[in-house]
């Protein structure tokens, strides 16, 4: 197999679009990075920031009408996803990349037992005959920790509790053993305890398989003990690229640091009012290209801000930032210093 | 709300006993030491509220160990339907007029010699003998319905027309079925163009009187023989009734198909044919059988009226709507040959009918309270 540099996945300009009434939508806008064999990325932004549309593209699963990727590249294994047929991109869907969604409660189909969820996928892409499949289906049920799983592996899913439905996504989408896992906010609809079970689950999944894991989600703590890089996205855009220590310890965009200013931290004072970035995520449709994005809500922002587009900053090998002050802000984050963005602190006037 | 539903876990000494019972939390590969916990009488399936989706996902601790097992939809729905005492009534009614069609004439025929089409070779005896009567005036089982005006029995030939109005009913739904579930479940899930082109086509056969089809039809390739117009019959009252059928699926298609298990099958790279047919139709289903049991009450009705226009079932052969024909010539004289087809038929109708409208409550997720 032909790789380069060692990236499993590599994926250049990419470029999403929905075509809506309301104008042209552009939810993925130019994305590009690398993943390695065996690394774990996160994928991290707020609601609409073009998280999931970006893997659905990598796969190819954008609902076309509205949807259309307008350029850009997926090499996986230097082999563009792209120029491919849609028979071909399906013999890769579940067997060499294969995802996991956000709710497990609608990811299994109510009508299908459990075991036969998962032997269809070995079925059609193991070709296992259905004794086969079946004694896969259970063997994954136990992997991924389902008690008594032979016993249970014929229930329907509304047999089965959230993480438990999770657990079968995790079994269903690592039966053929992928190069590749997409968790597209695999823990968004669990509570905290069953969350932590999952991630460890896919943790320690991917430490015995060798799997690469895209994880997306707009919860910093998953991706801190999860990473290896992170990319932080908005509007569309990357906004920042780092290794996950690197991008906790000093991060160098103005929205990076909004974003990690807003988790909440149990050491603040009681009663203290939580941070938040202030105002609304921008419309995607009706973005001037000749600004920043996230200027309107920036405590940084100065008038190039608004005038020009602001570049896309390497601040060492591996730590990239969209913002003009890309290096300011860096160097603040370095010095311990900037901690606080003036003005929007505890206060109520952001909202 | 979840207070009520769950009176015991907000405790935090019951999350920390049930999380003792549930065993080290992180056991991902094998069981736990401990035996691993179904839910017993007196447990709890869930032990954080914020987990469960549905009744059926928390039960009370005297719900016994039977509840834990889970009931299905379809045993649900069942539950339902007993319940509603027109619905089994339709239920047994067609029962056992399915029953005494499908084995009645070989019952007639082994007790009393006669089958629908045998007409006495003693010319005396072709006429018509009013019920329970033999033909010198005295009561007899001979007969129970009487004999038509050849002198053949009439209970043999209405058990045969109920077979052939039924199977008429049948068939006919089975093709609808066919045609439409195919059609609206590729139009609903393809959507755009493939959509707009297969739905105006339906609106076009829809704008078209299906009677009037029907009858060109049955005038065009018809009365080659009387079974061939039978199997002509099945075909044409198919080929129209298939319509709202398709749209009925294509809506439900529509509505399922942005669902995440559609988008996780296409992700594992199962393929569209095998999504509609394995993960989407069966979803659909509810609506389907629902629609496909008023679908064969509303077929038999269009036969019956095509037969007494003389358009549908030849003699030998006899529908119910061909015996009502045969009747209503002699009315006067012969009343029991009009009333005995026309009351079987009415009745068969209307259980079918109970029988759907409780079939439809009964599915129906609107309903689910009673």
């Amino acid at each position: 197999m032909s790789e380069q540099n060692g990236n499993l996945l590599s994926v250049k300009n990419l470029r999403t679009y929905f075509e809506t009434e309301d104008g042209t939508v552009r939810a993925v806008d130019g994305i590009s990075f690398d993943l390695k064999r065996g690394e774990t990325l996160g994928i991290v932004g707020e609601s609409g920031s073009g998280k999931s549309v970006t893997n659905l593209s990598i796969i190819r699963l954008i609902p076309s009408p509205p949807g259309k990727i307008v350029s850009g590249e997926v090499l996986f294994h230097g082999e563009d996803i792209m120029s491919l047929t849609q028979e071909e991109v399906r013999r890769i869907r579940g067997k060499r990349i294969s995802m996991i969604f956000q709710d497990p409660m609608t990811s299994l189909n109510p009508f299908m037992r459990i075991s036969k969820q998962l032997m269809e996928i070995t079925e059609l892409h193991l070709g296992h005959t259905r004794e086969q499949a079946y004694e896969h289906a259970v063997k994954m049920l136990e992997t991924v920790g389902i008690p008594e799983a032979r016993a249970r592996a014929n229930d329907y899913p509304h047999e089965f509790s959230g993480g438990m439905r999770q657990r079968v996504m995790i079994a269903m989408a690592l039966s053929c053993e992928p190069e590749l896992l997409i968790a597209d906010e695999p823990t968004t609809a669990l509570d905290v305890t069953i969350q932590a079970q999952i991630l460890e689950l896919i943790r320690k999944l991917k430490e015995e398989t060798g799997t690469s894991v895209i994880l997306i989600t707009h919860d910093l703590g998953v991706v801190a003990g999860m990473t290896d890089d992170i990319i932080v996205m908005y509007a569309g855009k990357i906004f920042e690229q780092a290794p996950t220590t690197e991008l906790f310890a000093a991060p160098g965009n103005p929205y990076t640091k909004g974003l990690l200013k807003s988790v909440p931290d149990p050491a603040d004072d009681e009663g203290a009012e939580l941070y938040q970035i202030p105002g609304l995520p921008p419309d995607v449709a009706h973005l001037s290209p000749n600004q920043c994005p996230f200027a309107e809500r920036c405590y940084r922002a100065e008038d190039i801000c608004r005038r020009e587009f602001p570049p896309f900053v390497q601040l060492n090998a591996e730590h990239f930032s969209l913002c003009h002050f890309a290096e300011e802000v860096y160097a603040d984050s370095r010095a311990g210093r900037g901690d606080a963005p003036a003005g929007t602190t505890q206060g109520g006037d952001g909202r | 709300m979840s207070e009520e539903r769950t009176p015991q876990v907000p405790t935090e000494e019951g999350r920390q006993q049930t999380q003792e019972a549930r065993g080290p939390a992180l056991t991902p590969r094998g069981t736990p030491q401990a035996p691993p916990v179904r839910a017993r009488a007196g447990d709890e399936i869930h032990p954080f509220p914020e987990t469960a989706v549905g009744e059926g996902d928390v039960r009370n601790a005297d719900a016994g160990p039977e509840a834990v097992r889970g009931t299905s939809l379809w045993s649900d729905a069942w539950r339902r339907l007993v319940r509603n005492k027109l619905a089994v009534f339709g239920m047994v009614v067609v029962g056992l007029i399915v029953v005494a069609v499908v084995v009645g004439p070989a019952i007639i025929k082994a007790a009393t010699g006669y089958t629908y089409d045998y007409i006495p070779p003693d010319s005396k005896l072709v006429q018509s003998f009013p019920p329970f009567t033999a033909p010198d005036g005295t009561f007899s089982w001979a007969h129970p319905m009487g004999t038509d005006s050849a002198g053949r029995d009439m209970l043999a030939r209405v058990l045969l027309g109920g077979r052939i109005s039924l199977m008429v009913g049948i068939i006919s739904t089975v093709v609808s079925l066919i045609i439409g579930i195919s059609w609206g479940a590729t139009a609903g899930y393809l959507g755009g163009k493939v959509d707009d082109v297969l739905m105006r086509i339906v609106d076009v056969l829809y704008a078209i009187p299906y009677m009037m089809i029907v009858i060109v039809l049955l005038a065009f390739f018809g009365a080659q023989s009387p079974l061939k117009q039978i199997f002509l019959l099945f075909a044409a009252l198919g080929a129209v009734s298939w319509l709202t059928m398709a749209r009925i699926v294509r809506g439900q298609i529509i509505s399922l198909k942005n669902q995440e298990f559609v988008l996780a099958a296409r992700a594992g790279g199962v393929s569209t044919a095998k999504i509609i047919f394995r993960h989407l139709v069966p979803n659909a289903l509810g609506p389907v059988i629902v629609y496909a049991t008023l679908t064969i009450p509303s077929v038999m009705l269009s036969e019956a009226f095509l037969s007494f226009l003389g358009l549908g079932v030849q003699a030998p052969y006899a529908s119910w709507g061909s015996l009502a024909q045969d009747g209503i010539q002699n009315i006067a004289i012969f009343p029991w040959q009009l009333i005995f087809p026309g009351v079987t038929m009415a009745l068969t109708l209307f259980s079918l009918n109970f029988l759907g409208d409780g079939l439809r409550d009964a599915l129906d997720p609107q309903m689910r309270k009673f």
